[in-house]
């Protein structure tokens, strides 16, 4: 197990160095951060002065050795824009999008799930149509088309919601349900073939044959072996809690860490850029090895090659 | 076209694979073939017989050359087999074909079986054009298809017809042997009397020898002029089928043929103890001891040689050669 | 023959319109051993399937398949839910995709004994322990903590054998409990199901594609062609005097084990599809004695002698003789 621990956690480590150099490279190359921040009228001493405070007239490997240095020693750097650290720019933003993204997971979960089951539990039923349609549209349409349509409908139409700032719990709903919805969407599918195909396996046969009532055979032994892939589409959901609210945040004008980073990457804030995708890589690095943890608790398959191992 | 000389000859196969235990475990060393030595004359049928994982299957992929052994040879026609993937690993290639269990995973599902048949020759660019398509009309009557069934997709034939499409396919570029692995196990009763029919008027009417690998010892029999029985890597006993049959020398073959299920038979079964082991794990001596009902001492330290006895048959067992008096078994060891 | 234990009359099955079963009347003993041999497709699974109501919902089925006085076709799920796993136990061909990958071995057996035999705790633990020590499982008690994937295929049916006993059914109906087994291990399994049978009485129904199993195995063979039995007779008999031409195609595709190497009489041609099924006799297409009669129209199955009947109209002389002789 111990092993299986480190090895995860290794390749985590390469993951989100990764991430970081990508991160960097792509930045520098897509314009001059000196010339964006100070503007394109600004005195060309002023830029220079600039650079030089920053380090941006370092040669790039230096920069990038410097940057990584700095990051191992828990020093994500300073914005750009304002001065103040980027770690506290970020973290500020967190409690915002998680207002909107942890809801938007109930609703992925609590919805998705027991449509996909029922779906699959009567399947070619007049339901099961429908939620597969519901379910196509849901993951084809894309969010800011969605939260669009919602917009227009009760905010723009009904008036009955506020179409985009932060000031009540009013102003969430809208984002909430756009979010929700599409994630709900991916779920149900999901969870609809991955029970479709247990039900399909002859130990569900064998259950009825012992004469197990056809409730207990759903809950006791189809639904635990038809999580063992559900829970990966999960895991993606919950790491992308901080991420995944890029676009809608932007449609509703919502502050959170995905607007941020919109502002951001437009205003070449190095420091606030990377810091954002760190976070981001942390989150969906740790929500895979999450995953990995859950799949042993489910499967006992896979839990005796783990004990195995260490 | 009768049986003359040797044709195919390994000595000393073996095969072996790193297997991982678990997903994150160290290597373990398997030795699916430890030591097959075996011989194959013109227009003759070996028949391979043993339960799964025995290693029966690795020898028929070892004999072509569609794997490389770890050690011992193999060589075909006289020659040595070259090295697979060589152009004259390819050229040989033609003369040895290999036909599977599962009929409908070895042909091309959006082909007709007419176009898969001439395939081979296509390849080794046998005969033009008109004689190919003749070649392949006739490949199709001697499996005992139409030539109009030439125009099917393999989903439009049965599991049997599928089979003999195979057969034609393999036969195309009239090789000097045939691998048979498990050809009729996945198909109906009636159906596999038809194919074992099919089988030795091919070999009647080519000449073709073969090696024909199956769990069945009454199937063997129906086909092959010899038998080779394979427990964990290694033959165990080889000899003229009748023979092994009616007197099996070895406890194993003894075991395999009382468990032919059998009409009218008495309560004289052997029901060996156990599982067929683990590969992975083989045990020290004679491979077979732990489930051996006359076992000894000696068995569980010195691994007995394949070789022949007064009569001829080649029987790899400390008991049956007199070397240790029949035991009475020696416990098992407790179960991993 | 006695009170039947269970009677199957005039048993239909088909799917989205194409016959499986095309009437089918068996009636199986208390603690006799029948078998039922025929080709895949021939509905000797589907027979048993339907009769427990565990064919999928788009199955229709008719007929009647009587336990006790109890009709199963049709009935409420709380009936046959009492009846599967309690009267009538089955176990399937693959045993290692048959019990479930996540649950102990221990919590497979328990959860039948909870439903038919009200045991929980401890004491289901200790009957679950008997019961896998009665299937031959070494170190029972251990094994009930283990997971189907840490056992072999053979020890694997054990467990379904067990489960199987926990309900201390009337009839077990092993559906080819070996087929998916090694050569050695089928032995020990054909061992176990005849040693079960004598201590506890119970019935046993063997499908099989293997005429030989069932013959070492059973009393009595049903032998199944394209949706119906077509030939009824105890085991010796039908080896003797085999009187349909398809069982006699069957015994003779059977490659012999000793006496002169022959030729196998393999029989012509495949089983015809649900969807074009011959107007009379299903196997007339390939059978070595056909006349135009078996074309006319489906031959009843008429009793040869007692306890031996066929569906063949060639088997009609001997009818006429039985009718002769009083009842």
């Amino acid at each position: 197990m111990l092993r299986f621990v480190a090895s995860r956690i290794a390749r985590a480590a390469l993951t989100i160095s990764m991430v970081v150099t990508f991160a960097f490279i792509v930045l520098r190359m897509s314009g001059d951060p000196a010339q964006i921040i100070m503007g394109a009228d600004a005195p060309p001493e002023a830029v220079d002065a600039f650079r030089t405070a920053w380090g941006l007239d370092e040669p790039i490997w230096v920069q990038y050795l410097s940057y990584f240095w700095a990051i191992l020693q828990g020093d994500l750097g300073r914005s750009m824009r304002d001065g103040r650290d980027a770690i506290v720019l970020v973290t500020e933003r967190i409690p915002a999008t998680l207002a909107l993204t942890l809801p938007a997971l109930a609703i992925k979960i609590g919805l998705g799930i027991p449509a996909g089951i029922y779906a699959a539990l009567h399947r070619n039923s007049l339901a099961d149509r429908i939620v597969m349609v519901v379910a196509v549209a849901g993951f084809t349409v894309p969010s800011f088309v969605l939260g669009l349509l919602l917009v227009l409908l009760f905010a723009v139409q009904l008036g009955w919601l506020p179409s985009g700032g932060q000031e009540s719990w009013r102003h969430a709903i809208l984002p909430v349900v756009t979010l929700g919805l599409g994630g709900a969407a991916v779920l149900a599918r999901f969870t609809r073939s991955a029970m479709l195909e247990v039900l399909g396996q002859p130990f569900i046969r064998t259950a009825s044959a012992k004469g197990v009532p056809w409730r207990a055979v759903v809950v006791g032994h189809a639904l635990p072996n038809a999580a063992i892939p559900t829970v990966t589409i999960i895991g993606f959901m919950v790491g992308s809690l901080i991420a995944g609210a890029v676009v809608v945040e932007s449609v509703f004008s919502w502050p959170g860490v995905g607007r941020l980073l919109v502002v951001a990457v437009g205003n070449r804030d190095l420091a606030v850029v990377q810091c954002v995708l760190l976070l981001v890589a942390v989150t969906m690095v740790c929500s895979n090895l999450i995953v990995d943890l859950l799949y042993g608790l489910l499967d006992p398959r896979l839990r005796g090659a783990a004990r195995k191992a260490a | 076209m009768r049986p003359g000389g040797v044709l195919l000859e390994a000595e000393g196969l073996v095969r072996r694979y790193g297997m991982r235990r678990g997903v994150f475990g160290r290597t373990v060393d398997v030795r699916a073939v430890d030591g097959v030595s075996l011989r194959l004359e013109r227009g003759r049928t070996l028949g391979l017989v043993g339960e799964s994982g025995c290693g029966k299957s690795t020898t028929g992929r070892l004999v072509l050359g569609m794997e490389t052994p770890d050690g011992g040879s193999v060589s075909f026609d006289g020659r040595p087999m070259p090295s697979p993937g060589t152009s004259a690993w390819r050229v040989l290639r033609a003369r040895m074909q290999m036909v599977f269990q599962d009929p409908l995973g070895a042909l091309d599902r959006r082909l007709p079986i007419a176009a898969q048949v001439v395939e081979p020759l296509d390849i080794h660019g046998i005969g033009d054009r008109a004689s190919r398509a003749a070649r392949v009309e006739d490949l199709l009557r001697a499996v005992g298809l139409r030539p109009d069934q030439g125009a099917r997709y393999p989903h439009e034939l049965s599991g049997g017809q599928r089979q003999r499409a195979v057969l034609a396919r393999a036969l195309a570029t009239d090789p000097a042997l045939l691998v048979c692995d498990e050809p009729i196990s996945a198909l109906d009763v009636s159906i596999q009397a038809q194919v074992m029919n099919l089988l030795v008027d091919l070999q009647e009417q080519f000449g073709t020898a073969m090696l024909f690998v199956s769990h069945d010892l009454r199937a063997v029999r129906q086909v092959s002029h010899r038998v080779a029985v394979m427990y964990l890597g290694r033959i165990v006993e080889e000899g003229e089928p009748d023979g092994v049959l009616r007197d099996p020398a070895h406890p194993y073959s003894r075991a395999l043929v009382s468990a032919i299920p059998h009409p009218g038979r008495g309560g004289q079964r052997i029901v060996l103890q156990g599982d067929p082991p683990n590969p992975a794990d083989r045990p020290t001596g004679c491979a077979f001891h732990p489930r051996c009902p006359v076992a000894t001492g000696l068995c569980a330290q010195e691994a007995p040689a394949l070789k022949p006895r007064a009569d001829g048959r080649l029987v790899a067992c400390h008991v049956a050669h007199g070397e240790a008096v029949a035991g009475t078994g020696l416990p098992r060891r407790e179960a991993a | 023959m006695s009170t039947p234990l269970v009677e199957i009359s005039g048993l239909t099955v088909s799917f989205d319109g194409q016959p499986a079963l095309r009437g089918i009347d068996l009636a199986v003993a208390p603690g006799e051993a029948v078998g039922m041999v025929g080709e895949s497709g021939c509905g000797k699974s589907v027979t048993w399937l339907a009769a427990l109501g565990l064919l999928p919902a788009r199955a229709r089925i008719g007929g009647r398949v009587a336990i006790g006085g109890q009709d199963l076709v049709g009935a409420p799920a709380s009936v046959l839910e009492r009846v599967r796993g309690g009267r009538i136990a089955m176990i399937f061909q693959d045993p290692a995709s048959s019990l479930n990958p996540v649950h102990r071995i221990g919590r497979q057996v328990t959860e039948a004994l909870a439903l038919h035999r009200g045991m929980t705790g401890a004491a289901a633990r200790a009957e679950a322990r008997r019961l896998l020590d009665q299937v031959g499982i070494p170190d029972a008690a251990r094994r009930l903590d283990v997971y189907p994937h840490e056992l072999s295929g053979g020890q694997n049916q054990r467990v379904m054998i067990a489960i199987a006993l926990a309900g201390q059914p009337e009839l077990l109906v092993a559906d080819e409990p070996t087929t998916a087994l090694d050569v050695t291990i089928q032995a020990q399994i054909l061992e176990l199901l005849q040693s079960l049978r004598r201590e506890t009485g119970m019935a046993l129904v063997l499908i099989s594609h293997d005429l030989g199993v069932v013959a070492e195995a059973c009393e009595r063979v049903a032998v199944m062609y394209a949706g119906r039995i077509v030939e009824e007779a105890p085991i010796a008999r039908l080896f003797d005097t085999a009187a349909h031409p398809y069982t006699q195609g069957l015994l003779g595709a059977l490659p012999p084990i000793d006496g002169p190497r022959r030729r196998l009489a393999a029989i012509p041609g495949g089983v015809p599809e649900p969807w074009a099924m011959p107007p009379g006799c299903a196997f007339a297409p390939r059978c070595p004695h056909r006349a135009a009669a078996c074309d006319a129209r489906i031959p009843d199955a008429s009793a040869l002698v007692e306890g031996h009947r066929a569906a063949c109209i060639r088997a009609a002389p001997a009818t006429a003789l039985a009718e002769r002789m009083p009842a």
